[in-house]
């Protein structure tokens, strides 16, 4: 029945409202796209209709606003097996492995839910790897939440480590890093980014394109309830006060379901059973149906009687819509059904064939003897609208004068040490990552803290081939972003995102691989969020162009927004890079008395928008540091090389806080001291924040130093390590025991407030 | 030597465990699905951490009553040896194979963290490698490995050398500061009165590998396998 009226008869009554545009609008389609929805459609739409173009053409599952920007990020190199597009990007590294990675977002339900938001956040971005059939190996993750004072955020912080904990730990994947800062623009809106690396057989990789005509539409996993109805709709508006009572539209996660799904989904992928896979995410029954249906050029019609329900009368509105989770939507080859229906079993979860593929390009759906909706399927994804919001003027900051910001009266280098230290952005993060079980697997090789990435042998998932694999070789993942930097210059505050993640892990022996990223901003309709938005991906694709470092996979969190307060631009960059051999793995810690401290890279003493700046003037002022990417990748290429070579003992990159802080941290992580022999009381010397730079220790200082690079690059040699303490020229002797007590210190105190 | 490593639907240290096992004694242990009825006859049965059924009721409730279970009691009162770890080790308490209980953390948090180990009992199967006295440092990762057991129960333990382990600092000093989850008199294992059964918190197999943080737990292994060669 084509374009025909469709006619409701025999039904539960379902009090479903009428279709109007004032309805549109409350689920966030305006005029315009209403009108489209109305042309395409040819007749009036059902309610289940409507539901289906509002929640695909919302901005959580259409990137209207960001699509036309998102095309200049690079996506290619030879090494790239799958680009932006599919469940998760796949790189190539080697012996015929794949990796297979993705961060996503789960802010809005976060802020409702802190414990349910961030579990499902972790489930989530879990599924959408192992959907490709990848074995997950690792989970980071990227925490913003507002300022310390604010009355919601311990609540936060202690309901969000809590949730992620339940989900990974359960699961038995190993989450290994992130980041955890905190700033008073997140407090209406905290962001909850989480990453999720798997390992896959070239030869075993799923995808969601590839369905054919005629062919059986399995669903498995949980039933089916009436949690996350609008979800995606949710994630797609602005919070107002109170916005609490939207809980019914937060999922509630079940990680030991989706412990036997991932179980069960992997061990029918080892056969050849599946044609094209789609977890359900954002949207549910309707995106991984449309999403099948449109990459494999095709239509699908469903009967919804057959879904699995966990609740009675379900209109199929709400079936559509759920966003219940652990759940998958497959294609199975015909006559495969029953053999796939098996492993299912034996993991004691629900399967059901619930419809088949057609040639029609069109969205069937039947319930209770009737048809709820007929649409065309191409509409939903080509036509959703893109939007070239409208930008505003965003004036580049002007420049500080260092001088200005001396150390105040009464402070020396050793408390303002201290305080940077001891900072709620700096403090150690024992409390959270202990939460997490960061063991399990047995293939960690840095665990939190040891090493500027997380860093995980990818062991072969079969048994080695004669004389083929090599079961050495190890992940070094990291997550990046200075916001503060990105709010004071979109541009270079994208581009030193990039650049920190690939010093990350140059620092860590890895060769910076693919990335994936986060976007996280507000109001995209205002242009000043838009200027933010276009200004830090125009500066991520710099980067990511001139380091060869390609975006493979993402996500985009716009309208995190409370009342009209955005948060501060926060572009997180989720960077993978490869260890062919775990043993020349680096960490940051000094190792041993008597070697030899060298800095790479200029210290000119930038101080605009340093950690310094705001802790100790209270300032959020001037220009971020800008970023040489020439410099990044010669002086990354170089401590790779130096790493290789087996000529230093650690390696560090400098970040927040600049150098001195840099050297405390190899300090605390190492238990040892170091004697430096560099005189110089300039604040900006030692906590300017500037770009490029390494510390590494070496046991060999003059054959380090006479190579070809110490000559081209900025190198100049600090010190020594020592047994004990942080010894500064002017006669400040810093206790690394005390160091540490104040880092470890600021968590666990203010939790238990 | 022939192992058998349980399998529980919520499993999920079996591979850690199988890695240990591998690296001592250079083959890999069976792994054994839990709805088998026969585990024919091995040596050592293992049963691994993870979260069996969710822990949806009580941590190793649900496991306790498994198929496989009824044939796992059996073996023991044959004299299987058996390692249960940290969910293994809440299923060994959930069988009455070990008594006393295991409680939520006393931080009401998940745990993940290095531990040092007192040997106590260092003349069992599976310590004897170890000695009485030596500190080993293996990992904890838990939300529930608080042990609760009365006086009688710590008595009878004590009064046949049962406990095998117990929370320590660096320098294998018992105290407060070392238990890290408010286990009663730092217990972290215990045996059945014969020693062929061990339970205990800390993952001994996630400290054998080259790349992990220290071997230490290698001789825990290395102890059962030369007392079962």
């Amino acid at each position: 029945m084509t374009n025909a009226a469709i006619q409701k008869h025999n039904h539960p009554a379902f009090n479903e409202p009428d279709v109007t545009p004032a309805l549109g609008a409350e689920h966030g389609l305006n005029e315009d796209e209403y009108n489209l929805m109305l042309s395409i459609i040819g007749r009036a739409p059902s309610f289940t209709e409507f539901g289906i173009f509002s929640v695909m053409w919302s901005e959580h599952c259409s990137y209207k606003s960001s699509r036309l920007h998102l095309k200049k990020l690079p996506t290619e190199a030879p090494w790239v097996i799958q680009g932006p597009g599919e469940n998760a990007g796949v790189i190539d590294i080697g012996d015929n492995q794949a990796a297979i990675f993705k961060m996503e977002s789960h802010n809005h339900p976060s802020f409702i839910e802190p414990y349910q938001g961030a579990a499902t956040g972790v489930g989530g971005i879990m599924r959408d790897v192992f959907t490709m059939g990848a074995r997950p190996i690792a989970n980071i993750n990227a925490l913003r939440f507002g300022s310390p004072e604010h009355p919601k955020t311990r609540h936060l912080v202690d309901g969000v480590v809590s949730g992620i904990a339940g989900y990974g730990n359960c699961m038995g994947v190993p989450t290994v890093g992130g980041e955890v800062n905190f700033h008073p623009s997140y407090n209406g809106n905290i962001l909850v980014n989480a990453m999720t690396v798997g390992i896959a057989e070239h030869d075993k990789i799923y995808y969601a394109r590839g369905a054919g005509i005629d062919q059986p539409v399995v669903y498995v996993g949980s039933k089916t309830g009436r949690d996350g109805i609008h979800g995606a709709t949710m994630a797609s508006a602005e919070f107002e006060e109170g916005v609490e009572g939207n809980r019914p539209t937060v999922q509630v996660g079940d990680p030991f379901t989706e412990k036997l799904l991932l179980e069960a989904c992997l061990e029918l992928m080892s056969g050849d059973a599946i044609i094209s896979i789609q977890d359900m995410g954002a949207a549910g029954l309707t995106s991984s149906a449309v999403e099948i249906a449109d990459k494999g050029g095709i239509g699908v019609a469903l009967d919804l009687d057959l879904v699995p329900q966990r609740e009675d009368m379900m209109s199929p509105y709400e079936l559509m819509l759920s966003e219940s989770q652990e759940r998958m939507l497959m294609i199975v080859k015909p006559g495969k059904e029953d053999m796939a229906r098996v492993i299912f079993e034996k993991w004691d979860l629900d399967f059901a064939v619930i419809g088949r593929t057609t040639k029609e390009q069109r969205l069937k759906i039947n319930m209770y003897g009737e048809c709820w909706c007929d649409i065309p399927v191409p509409p939903l994804v080509d036509d959703a609208p893109v939007y070239d919001r409208p930008q505003g003027h965003y004036p580049k900051p002007e420049s500080i004068d260092p001088i200005a910001y001396s150390i105040p009266d009464g402070s020396d280098l050793h408390s303002v040490l201290h305080t940077l230290i001891s900072c709620p952005d700096m403090a150690s993060k024992r409390w959270v990552w202990e939460q997490y079980d960061h063991l399990v697997m047995g293939e960690t090789v840095a665990e939190p803290g040891q090493a500027d990435a997380a860093i995980v042998k990818a062991p072969p998932l079969s048994p080695p081939q004669a004389g083929g694999i090599k079961g050495g070789k190890a992940l070094a993942i990291s997550s990046d972003c200075t916001p503060r930097y990105c709010q004071a210059d979109p541009f270079e505050g994208g581009k030193q995102a990039v650049a920190e993640s690939y010093r990350n892990l140059c620092a860590s022996g890895a060769r910076p691989m693919a990335v994936t990223n986060n976007l996280n901003f507000g109001n995209p309709e205002k242009p000043d969020i838009m200027s933010q938005f276009v200004g830090c991906v125009e500066g991520i694709a710099e980067a990511c162009k001139e380091l060869h470092y390609p975006v493979i996979s993402g996500n985009v969190s716009l309208y995190n927004e409370t009342s009209g307060e955005a948060i501060l631009p926060t572009p997180v960059i989720g960077g993978v890079g490869l260890i062919p051999d775990w043993k020349k793995s680096m960490s940051l810690g000094f190792k041993a008395p008597g070697e030899t401290i060298i800095l790479i890279g200029e210290t000119k003493g930038h101080l605009g928008q340093s950690l310094y700046l705001r802790e100790i003037h209270g300032l959020e002022k001037g220009p971020p540091p800008p970023v040489d990417l020439k410099a990044e990748r010669w002086h990354g290429e170089f401590v790779r090389r130096l790493i290789d070579e087996e000529l230093i003992t650690a390696a560090h990159d400098i970040s927040d806080g600049g150098l001195l802080c840099a050297l405390a941290e190899m300090a605390m992580a190492g238990n040892r001291g170091a004697t430096l022999t560099i005189e110089n009381n300039d604040p900006a010397f030692w906590f300017g924040e500037d770009q490029a730079r390494y510390i590494v220790t070496t046991k060999d200082p003059d054959a380090l130093l006479a190579l070809d690079e110490c000559k081209a690059f900025p190198v100049m040699t600090l010190g020594k390590t020592t047994e004990f303490d942080l010894n500064l020229p002017n006669g400040h002797n810093i206790s690394i025991r005390e160091l540490k007590e104040l880092s470890e210190k600021w968590l666990p105190a203010y939790m238990a407030a | 030597m022939k192992t058998s490593i349980i399998l529980f639907p919520g499993t999920n240290r079996e591979k850690d465990m199988a890695m240990a096992l591998k690296r001592v004694t250079g083959h890999d242990p069976a792994l054994v699905w839990h709805k088998e009825t026969d585990l024919g006859t091995p040596d050592l049965i293992i049963l691994p951490g993870g979260f069996s059924y969710g822990d949806y009721l009580r941590c190793g409730a649900m496991a306790a009553h498994s198929p496989v279970m009824k044939e796992v009691i059996a073996c023991a009162e044959r004299g299987t040896r058996i390692l249960g770890v940290c969910n293994g080790f809440q299923m060994l308490i959930e069988t009455h194979l070990l008594p006393g209980a295991l409680l939520k953390n006393k931080t009401l948090k998940f745990i993940c963290k290095h531990v040092n180990l007192k040997t106590e009992n260092g003349e069992s199967e599976f310590t004897s490698k170890l000695g009485k006295g030596s500190v080993i440092n293996v990992p904890v990762a838990h939300g529930e490995g608080n042990y609760f057991a009365n006086d009688d129960i710590l008595h009878e333990l004590d009064d046949n050398d049962r406990v095998a382990f117990r929370y320590c600092d660096g320098n294998g000093a018992v105290t407060d500061e070392a238990n890290p989850n408010g286990s009663t008199a730092n217990i972290a294992g215990i045996m059945n009165k014969r020693k062929t059964i061990l339970g205990m918190m800390p993952h001994p197999e996630n400290a054998t590998q080259d790349w992990q943080d220290n071997k230490s737990g290698l001789l825990l292994f290395e102890s059962i396998v030369e007392a079962l060669a």
